[in-house]
């Protein structure tokens, strides 16, 4: 099967600054790819080379086997693309501007209502479709910028900033739509919102400064992210020497004399053991849970590393 | 067709706003005054010409004239009507609706410039139907005004075309406006100097617009007239494809 990307070794200078560096990656179908990056890390840019807006300075991206540079029209047929800053024409309405794009992408005249009906549909869109754009919200044009990307049910949907300006209602349905079309179309979403990424990405590759310091499927990502601690509290005082006995124990910290964290050997989850110890002892327990580094956290710490 | 699809929705969004309204309601009203001065001229002179043998006929007094002056107007309004065509989109970011669809610069730029040409074209069929309302109560030469009505078709599709490349190379409309407005007039004038130095230059004057302009109203139809509007129309089209192609290996 063909990947649905395949960029290889791509590179992309303004002048001097070099604001894409060596980039590889591929992507399949059924993957939702979050593209997490601070601001100007070359995140836009990776999207436009993507789309054919721009041509990388070397490398070649192949979309859907076809190179985007030589094969531009067959390339673009399987692409739906939705940039930065919605582009929307503010006379039209909605209806009449999702006609102009599905006729753009080669729809047969025959089954653009049909296509238009659908995007209206999953966009959620239905009851401002005769409403010029122009009068629509904010959260509505970003909407109606979606619509335009899936109008056409192209195979690689890259969306540049989804939920930039929503509201957490609208957010949640933005990621609930992406869930959706990840499972039959392949998906890029980039953002600088770490929850998003956690919320809706089976991968996630971090760009810092146009180079790739972090590429990971969801699992592994859970993996990097898990610190080997373990947070209790109990109702009363509990003893920590009472723990001791149990050898994947690293030590204890004690933070307050009904909150514990214990620290454990990799690969060794002392969770059950623990449990049954504590019950065993009739210690009344509140909270037993992993503690996590956060997105966050381990976001900075990749940035600082790679800065350095 | 792709370029056709663009040009149906570059010509339906001139409608939107108000801009092609009021350039049709102004234009028709100023070369309705421009038709009537000229009837005016035909009736002063009408009662010497019954004495002069070969005698200009109604067609030669008022077509040539209005055409002429319509052709100046036009050379002033073409560059405002055709500014925001590329460059508007691009500074809207609407542009990468198209640069992302399937489609190649030869579809975009032809589809703009047929979408602007299609609004020129009813502009000046608005000018033909005024002389041709004269057909009622006199004879007319129709072939002449054909003739006149084909002149201005192809000035104002080359105004046009370079209305189209300054929008595709200018970073704002203004700009492009100017661009295209300088060059445009630059043709225009260029044969002038010409006349001052009292040698013809033979390169300056073929690229004069109004000579070839001139010679296609006198009803004369010959092959380097059209052939020198319609290589201008696509050398400028063809620029703007390329500058398109450019833009994007670059930027």
């Amino acid at each position: 099967m063909t990947k649905l990307i395949e960029a290889d070794h791509v590179f992309r200078y303004f002048g001097a600054y070099c604001a894409v560096h060596d980039l590889s990656f591929s992507l399949a179908k059924g993957q939702v790819l979050g593209f997490l990056g601070v601001n100007g890390a070359g995140k836009t840019t990776t999207m436009q080379l993507l789309c054919g807006l721009l041509a990388p300075s070397s490398g070649h991206i192949l979309i859907n086997g076809y190179n985007v540079l030589t094969h531009p029209i067959l390339a673009k047929q399987s692409l739906g693309y939705l940039p930065d800053t919605p582009p929307l024409y503010r006379d039209l309405t909605v209806s009449e501007f999702l006609r102009y794009c599905a006729q753009l992408h080669n729809i047969p005249t025959k089954q653009c209502h049909a296509a238009v009906h659908s995007a209206l549909g999953r966009c959620s869109l239905g009851a401002v479709q005769h409403k010029l754009i122009s009068q629509l919200s904010k959260g509505f044009q970003q909407r109606v910028g979606i619509a335009q990307a899936i109008i056409h049910n192209p195979d690689l949907i890259i969306l540049d900033e989804p939920s930039v300006g929503l509201d957490p209602i609208q957010i949640q349905e933005i990621h609930t739509l992406i869930k959706e079309l990840g499972q039959t179309h392949g998906v890029i979403l980039s953002t600088h919102r770490l929850s998003e990424v956690q919320e809706s990405c089976t991968d996630v590759q971090i760009i810092h400064d146009g180079k790739l310091i972090l590429q990971k499927n969801s699992a592994e990502l859970a993996a990097i992210m898990s610190t080997e601690k373990l947070c209790l509290r109990t109702r009363l005082a509990l003893d920590p020497a009472a723990l001791t006995a149990n050898t994947d124990i690293t030590h204890i910290t004690v933070i307050s004399t009904q909150h514990l964290e214990i620290h454990y050997h990799a690969n060794a989850n002392p969770t059950p053991k623990i449990t049954e110890q504590l019950i065993a002892a009739g210690v009344d327990i509140l909270e037993l849970s992993p503690i996590k580094k956060s997105m966050e956290e381990m976001f900075i710490e990749l940035i600082q590393e790679n800065s350095k | 067709m792709k370029a056709l699809i663009i040009a149906q929705h570059e010509f339906k969004s001139l409608f939107l706003s108000p801009l092609a309204w009021s350039l049709l309601g102004v234009l028709q009203f100023i070369f309705a005054y421009l038709f009537l001065t000229q009837i005016e001229n035909f009736m002063r002179v009408q009662p010497q010409l019954a004495f002069i043998e070969h005698a200009p006929s109604l067609t030669d007094i008022i077509v040539p004239p209005l055409f002429g002056n319509a052709g100046i107007i036009l050379l002033l309004l073409c560059p405002i009507l055709t500014m925001s065509v590329i460059c508007q989109e691009r500074r809207t970011k609407t542009f990468a609706l198209l640069l992302s669809a399937p489609l190649s610069s030869t579809d975009i730029i032809v589809g703009k410039y047929l979408g602007i040409s299609f609004l020129l074209m009813v502009i000046t069929s608005g000018i033909s139907l005024m002389p041709l309302s004269l057909a009622l109560g006199g004879s007319i030469d129709l072939g002449k005004l054909a003739c006149n009505a084909l002149a201005l078709t192809l000035l104002v599709g080359a105004f046009a075309a370079v209305g189209v490349f300054c929008s595709t190379l200018a970073p704002h409309p203004v700009l492009a406006a100017i661009l295209s407005f300088s060059f445009l007039l630059l043709l225009w004038i260029i044969d002038w100097s010409t006349a001052i130095k009292e040698q013809a230059n033979e390169i300056i004057n073929y690229l004069s617009l109004v000579r070839h302009f001139q010679n296609l109203q006198t009803g004369l139809i010959h092959s380097a007239d059209l052939g020198y509007f319609l290589l201008f129309i696509a050398s400028f089209l063809w620029l703007s494809i390329r500058c398109l192609d450019y833009q994007r290996l670059q930027k």
